[in-house]
């Protein structure tokens, strides 16, 4: 742990080297994440409600869904962006590094400026906190962070498939935009509201509504099932997989050496 | 003590053909290539040794480097290192190897090389004591006190290199793999590598595997050269004896030129 | 002319050669259609009344949207150009005896034709034999066909003469990432890229409608679905068409002083 700080003060401290650059990009990525917030604004300055959320209900989910992308894009970035680090050859060089793979992998890459993302997130969060809804109590506030950890959990497990991906093909990896950014977008409303079908994928194969859809639903009074607050734990072990295929694909890239 | 033993692999490549008409039927159909990059190599060193492994571009040299540092399983055949086979044990058995890549940096490139060295220290645990010993040790024989405090792309190639070599001793490796250490650096610096290397040999006794297209190199360092060609091991020997294969006269680089178009490798 | 039509070869085969990228990519921009159209469906079955336009003409938006994606995502930009302009290696362009606006333009416009041509055709194949009012119908008419055709083309340029002026603008930007962070949100969040223009507020769709953003993918689109009736289409295409002719204007002139600079200072 101390030596994960150690590499983030290196990262940190790197990225400092060029402050007007992280200030823009970071400007950049509220904007980005606003603009999404702004489109959700002006459909339900049309529509008022969908499948029965509010505006305010809706927002929660975005909150939660922008908060764990952006965490996971910032500490997780070393997956996200595999194939660079295939090509530029850091990843041999971390094969000759006695620590474990994927704690050098994480630490290869920080991407500070999503900090703006995660900050549109504060904001919308801030807002619909009071308005959403929902009676905070503790137990309440515990699901609510769960919600955000296990987001962030699912997010990583993605990214990491993502890497294991890219050790068999490199064009091929935009088909795993669906997941990521495709979750970062769609999973902004409720899953419910795509139709059943979408929510038993998005509940087994890729589990996003353990920790986006029936967690909220506790939280804003649509279901009494306390139990529905620990999902976001059950949708974490998708991490087991993702790292079970990572392990695969690695194994292929040192017999391959491609 | 390192041993190969009958060590092969081949990788498969996808083809491509120029043109438009190709571009598109690539689109449905791809066809594959199988390039043997080692066939059968196998070639021991002993503890302490000092070896070139030469040979023109795409023979398997840096197959064979990272064969050897655990990076690559080869296809068939053994590779032992002090007794554990690289690609297991892989934890245990890099911190035992040091490998410097010519042409990339395992610096950290926005900060200070002092912060970088810190983290090595940290990756693969060295006690203080150690560390400031190889640390002064390091910075006075490739003269970096004045440089440990600039960001790594503020050095010169020269500079950078010294740090780079230094960066893979902190933590006192017994073998050292030096892939083109002396690649596009100028006069001096190249003296400057090739002497302390030559130093670190003599006085840590540390084996030393180095590749490398400048034959001065080679001929400054080592006293057996093994030369690799297509794959194979063509030659494995004192370098007087390489140049005695070739025909006699004009430099080494020219001698070592004829050799290679001689074997057609 | 000979000199443009080369690069535009040169890049195109280039672009053709990624197999997988295109399965891939076709794959992606079908599901992301399919989401898409899912959502407004959500908002259409809650409140039908306050749909703007027909379902079947959002779908067809929708899709058209996948099927040219590479045609009109903003935030493609060409690496190369921008590295040439960073690292100083714009100079050896300089050298050679072309405009340098119009190779890059060439070049930015093969791109993302050589992007588009593979992966558009099985979208539409596929959106076109979907059931109704999911999938993408037929043209609302021969004129409105002949119409999206022209306002296709025209979108390309004026995205294509935006572009430049990103690059330009990153002759005088230490880092030039976040401008184009900025702008290419931009584009995408006024051109109809998140939402289509339609469901924007009507004080706002007045003025996006004006923009030079509207006119990239949106006037096509809608001249398409039939949103946009031929009458109105014209004049669009007219806006179109004035727009592009003050963005690459624009684009020439600020190139050539920001040029003269990089030859005074040396990069």
């Amino acid at each position: 742990m101390n030596l994960y700080f150690k590499y983030l003060g290196i990262l940190f401290k790197s990225r400092m080297q060029y402050k007007a650059s992280f200030f823009m990009q970071s400007l950049g990525h509220f904007i980005i994440a606003f603009t999404g917030f702004a489109g959700m604004y002006f459909l339900f300055d049309r529509f008022h409600a969908v499948r029965g959320y509010t505006f305010q209900n809706v927002l929660l989910c975005f909150s939660v869904v922008t908060f764990a992308f952006s965490i996971a894009e910032c500490f997780v970035r070393g997956f996200d962006s595999f194939p660079s680090l295939i090509r530029s050859g850091e990843l041999d060089r971390i094969l000759i590094r006695p620590r474990s793979v994927v704690f050098q992998v994480l630490t290869s890459r920080m991407e500070f400026t999503r900090v703006g993302r995660f900050l549109t997130a504060t904001v919308v969060f801030i807002w619909a906190i009071p308005r959403c809804g929902v009676d905070w109590t503790f137990g309440k506030v515990a699901i609510l962070l769960l919600m955000i950890l296990g987001g962030v959990a699912v997010f990583s497990a993605l990214f990491m498939i993502y890497a294991g991906f890219s050790f068999f093909t490199v064009e091929g990896l935009e088909f795993m935009n669906i997941f990521t950014d495709g979750t970062k977008e769609f999973g902004r409303y409720p899953l419910s509201i795509y139709g059943k079908e979408l929510l038993l994928f998005y509940t087994f194969l890729i589990p996003i509504a353990p920790f986006q859809y029936y967690p909220f639903l506790y939280l804003i009074g649509h279901s009494d099932r306390v139990w529905y607050g620990l999902l976001p734990l059950a949708g974490a072990l998708f991490l087991i997989p993702a790292y079970a295929f990572f392990r695969f694909g690695l194994k292929r890239y040192v017999s391959t050496g491609s | 003590m390192i041993e190969l033993k009958n060590v092969c692999k081949s990788f498969k490549v996808s083809k491509r053909n120029a043109g438009f008409k190709n571009a598109v039927r690539a689109l449905f159909k791809r066809e594959y290539e199988i390039v043997h990059a080692l066939r059968d190599v196998s070639f021991s060193i002993g503890d302490g040794e000092m070896v070139g492994y030469i040979g023109p571009n795409g023979a398997g040299k840096s197959s064979t480097i990272k064969i050897m540092s655990g990076i690559l399983t080869p296809d068939s055949g053994e590779c032992v290192v002090n007794g554990r086979v690289p690609w297991r044990d892989r934890a245990e058995y890099v911190r035992e190897i040091g490998v410097v890549f010519g042409q990339r940096s395992q610096l950290w490139w926005d900060v200070p090389v002092i912060d970088s060295f810190e983290l090595i220290k940290d990756i693969y645990r060295v006690d203080r004591v150690t560390y400031r010993k190889n640390l002064d040790e390091l910075t006075e024989r490739l003269a970096l006190s004045e440089i440990l405090r600039t960001p790594v792309r503020q050095l010169s190639l020269g500079q950078r290199m010294r740090c780079e070599i230094a960066a893979s001793l902190l933590y006192d490796p017994k073998i050292l793999f030096l892939d083109e250490p002396t690649i596009g650096l100028d006069a001096v610096s190249k003296l400057a590598v090739r002497d302390f290397i030559k130093e670190r040999h003599r006085e840590h006794g540390t084996t030393v595997i180095l590749t490398t297209h400048d034959m001065q190199d080679i001929e400054a360092l080592t006293e057996r050269v093994i030369l690799i060609g297509k794959g194979r091991i063509l030659s494995d020997g004192s370098f007087e004896d390489l140049l005695k294969k070739g025909k006699s006269g004009g430099t080494v680089e020219q001698t070592v030129a004829a050799l290679y178009e001689e074997l057609d490798i | 002319m000979k000199k443009y039509i080369s690069f535009f070869r040169i890049r195109f085969v280039a672009g053709l050669q990624y197999r997988a990228a295109a399965w891939a990519g076709v794959s992606t921009q079908f599901v992301w259609g399919f989401l898409s159209i899912l959502l407004f469906r959500a908002f259409y079955e809650t409140s039908p009344g306050s749909f703007p336009m027909e379902f079947s003409q959002l779908s067809g938006y929708l899709w058209l949207q996948q099927a040219f994606l590479g045609m009109f995502m903003a935030w493609f930009l060409d690496p190369e150009i921008l590295e040439s302009v960073t690292s100083g290696a714009i100079a050896y362009e300089l050298c050679r005896p072309v405009n340098i606006y119009g190779m890059w333009f060439t070049k930015n416009v093969a791109i993302r034709l050589s992007r588009t041509v593979l992966r558009c055709l099985p979208i539409l194949l596929v959106a076109a034999f979907l059931p109704s009012p999911y999938g993408l119908s037929a043209p609302a008419g021969v004129l409105s066909f002949v119409l999206f055709v022209v306002s296709m083309f025209l979108g390309t340029a004026v995205l294509t003469a935006f572009s430049m002026l990103i690059y330009v603008s990153s002759f005088h930007t230490v880092s030039s990432m976040g401008i184009r962070t900025l702008a290419v949100s931009a584009v995408e969040f006024f051109s109809g890229a998140l939402i289509p223009i339609p469901f924007f507020p009507d004080a706002m769709k007045t003025v996006l409608n004006l923009l030079p953003f509207a006119s990239i993918q949106s006037t096509p689109f809608l001249i398409y679905v039939g949103y946009i009736p031929p009458s109105e289409g014209i004049a669009r295409i007219a806006l179109q068409l004035g727009w592009f002719a003050v963005l690459s204007a624009v684009g020439v002139l600020w190139m050539r002083r920001s040029l003269r600079r990089v030859v005074v200072q040396g990069g």
